[in-house]
């Protein structure tokens, strides 16, 4: 994939620049990060994190520091669709154990491993803000909530159809 | 039905857009002060209010925006903290995902009186679908004429920017905010200098809370001195608790800050009770930084008389019986719940969250996620409990910000209530992995209402 942003994201990245001001932009690293990360296969490779370097005109040691300071960014290849389950304390005594045990079974895959077709990642992770509606997982933008072994069966089938389609 | 101030309209259908937000009788509070207010009568009025900020730590909203500095020919910023990530704690999404254009409201009253024209919203990385939200709210408050230049003709001119953070729990501590929205590490500073004086691009900066900047709006709007006639005590207005765990009715709620422990979880206009007709065990009321609390201290203080919730009573008794009210995170174990493992997530969640830039914090959550993992396996002895109380009492209050406090109380409050599950764990390592210590000491000391 080549690293440069096609028009419609060099807009957008212009945008996430503009809101700061002159001199100052910088601050536009950590959306600048996610905005690559969608545009360049769910991940950060040296090469993109260089090239976003060049575009905010500063060293890539800054970028790199970033990107390993924070849990969103992945610096590995992950697969199409990214299971980010909770397992933090309001989560656990809601059942979340059960539920990260299941989708282990279900997909053969530990925790930071991803199906060997390249379709699911398993990533355990920290409360995200959904402690009452747990078991719960993050899904690319989306929250899966109150989940159940049935409703990670249909998010699973929902997603080799989408990827079927696509 | 206790009073709402700021989820009153939420049901309403279409509330988010800002057409029927504005029918609702929205946007007055910023007709009110520009128009009619000067900005010192805004914070005036906030000071008034008894209004204390939300995030956590409860400091005076008056009284923070009194502090922030006014240099000749420097731009001043104000940051709306919605990094939400203390475990327990969900109403800022809540707010901002129904209620989009009240925290605008709020904003632009609030950056009118603290003179800022470049406002930001620090929002946590994962909360994507709500930086839609808000970015779609401030396009429509800006094309209705409430942001941009010369806000309703008064000269005032405020742009309103959403930031998605990266996944750090630190981002929520104001400097680490700081730091993180100039594009860095979400490394705390040391203080002072504090952000009022020298903040964001080292301008002076206020930093506050998500439900603090929206609880402006109801002030403006009726008054500092009804708001604070609302509430009891220092406990001014009202509070958005998010209840989770085994309970029977998870979610976020709005309450004045008179009402019991008892009603909250019991009633069925909140918690709804304990899941599946169980016995409460235990409580973390306010954010799982905050000191857990056995039933019987949850719902009496140590004298024996109701406790509320509010900031002063849940605190009553201090660490050795009391607890916080912290962000409002209302967390519920049942009877079945593990002490140990619920103590061990935590840590670990610690430990994935220091920074890591001073000692006691970086290592001392490490080793604390290890011995309780020991221990919840099985493979403890008598000696770790007093180990792990050693290094939560030498992280506590050696540390440049507080997330190593936030690390060490839950831990402590642990032990301090709950040492014979953990001597119960080390004792039955077999037993201990197939069944849990339950109410065993615990059973009824209390009134469970019918
Ligand atoms: C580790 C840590 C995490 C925090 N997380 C948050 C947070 O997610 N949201 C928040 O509003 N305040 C958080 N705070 C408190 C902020 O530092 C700050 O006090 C608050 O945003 C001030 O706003 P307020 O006065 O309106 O409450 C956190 C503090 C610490 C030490
Ligand atoms: S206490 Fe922990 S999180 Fe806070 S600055 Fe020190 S190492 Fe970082
Ligand atoms: S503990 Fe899982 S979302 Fe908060």
């Amino acid at each position: 994939m080549a690293t440069t942003f096609n028009d419609t994201q060099m807009t957008e990245f212009k945008r996430l620049v503009a809101r700061y001001p002159e001199g100052k932009q910088k601050s536009a690293l950590l959306p600048a990060l996610h905005l690559a990360q969608d545009s360049f296969g769910g991940w950060l490779s040296t090469e993109t994190m260089d090239y976003v370097a060049s575009l905010l005109h500063i060293e890539p040691i800054e970028v790199y520091e970033v990107a390993t300071f924070y849990s969103m960014y992945n610096l590995k290849p992950v697969g199409k669709f990214v299971f980010e389950v909770c397992q933090t304390g309001p989560c656990m005594v809601s059942g979340s154990d059960n539920i990260i045990d299941y989708i282990k079974k279900t997909l053969d895959i530990k925790p930071g491993e991803t199906t060997k077709d390249g379709m699911f990642t398993l990533k355990l992770v920290e409360c995200l803000g959904a402690c009452g509606y747990a078991p719960m997982m993050q899904v690319g933008k989306i929250y899966k909530e109150h989940l159940t072994k049935e409703k990670v069966d249909s998010i699973i089938a929902a997603y080799r159809t989408e990827a079927a389609n696509n | 039905m206790g009073v709402k101030l700021l989820l009153d309209k939420a049901n309403v259908p279409g509330i988010r857009t800002y057409e029927v937000y504005r029918r609702e009788g929205g946007y007055r509070a910023v007709e009110k002060a520009l128009k009619e207010m000067t900005t010192d009568a805004i914070v005036e009025e906030v000071k008034k209010s008894g209004l204390r900020g939300r995030g956590g730590a409860g400091f005076p909203t008056g009284m923070k925006w009194s502090f922030i500095a006014k240099p000749e020919g420097v731009p001043r910023h104000l940051v709306c903290n919605a990094d939400e990530s203390e475990p327990g704690t969900f109403k800022d999404r809540y707010l901002m995902e129904f209620l989009p254009h009240l925290l605008i409201e709020g904003l632009i009253v609030s950056s009118y009186a603290l003179g800022s024209n470049e406002t930001y919203i620090y929002i946590r990385g994962e909360y994507a679908w709500i930086t839609d939200i808000l970015e779609e709210a401030i396009e429509e408050a800006k094309a209705a004429g409430w942001l941009g230049k010369n806000i309703l003709g008064t000269g005032f001119d405020c742009n309103i920017h959403v930031q998605r953070g990266g996944g750090a729990y630190i981002c929520g501590e104001e400097t680490a905010l700081i730091e993180s929205l100039e594009g860095k590490r979400g490394n705390p500073r040391i203080k002072p200098p504090f952000p009022a004086i020298q903040g964001l691009w080292m301008r002076p900066t206020v930093v506050n809370n998500v439900e603090t900047l929206a609880a402006v709006v109801p002030i403006i709007n009726m008054g500092g001195e009804e708001y604070a006639k609302i509430g009891v005590g220092k406990s001014t207005g009202t509070k958005l608790i998010s209840a989770c765990g085994n309970i029977n009715k998870p979610g976020v709620y709005e309450i004045d800050m008179t009402i019991t422990v008892e009603e909250f979880i019991y009633s069925d206009e909140y918690c709804g009770g304990i899941k599946d007709g169980k016995k409460l065990k235990a409580c973390i009321p306010g954010g799982s930084s905050v000191p857990i609390l056995p039933a019987n201290l949850l719902l009496t203080t140590a004298k024996g008389e109701p406790r509320y919730m509010n900031y002063e009573s849940l605190s009553d008794g201090g660490f050795a019986t009391g607890s916080m009210l912290g962000s409002g995170g209302f967390i519920v174990l049942d009877e079945d719940q593990c002490i140990v493992k619920n103590t061990y997530t935590l840590a670990r969640f610690y430990r994935h969250e220091s920074c890591g830039q001073c000692s006691p914090c970086r290592e001392g959550t490490g080793w604390m996620e290890k011995i309780l993992q020991k221990i919840e396996t099985g493979k403890g002895e008598m000696s770790d409990i007093d180990l792990l109380w050693d290094i939560q009492r030498k992280i506590e209050g050696n540390t440049i910000c507080p997330l190593g406090d936030a690390a060490s109380w839950p831990v402590a409050a642990a032990i301090r209530h709950f040492r014979d599950e953990f001597e119960w764990h080390v004792k039955n390592p077999e037993l201990s992995q197939t069944s849990n210590f339950g109410l065993q000491h615990y059973a009824d000391p209390i009134h469970v209402p019918a």
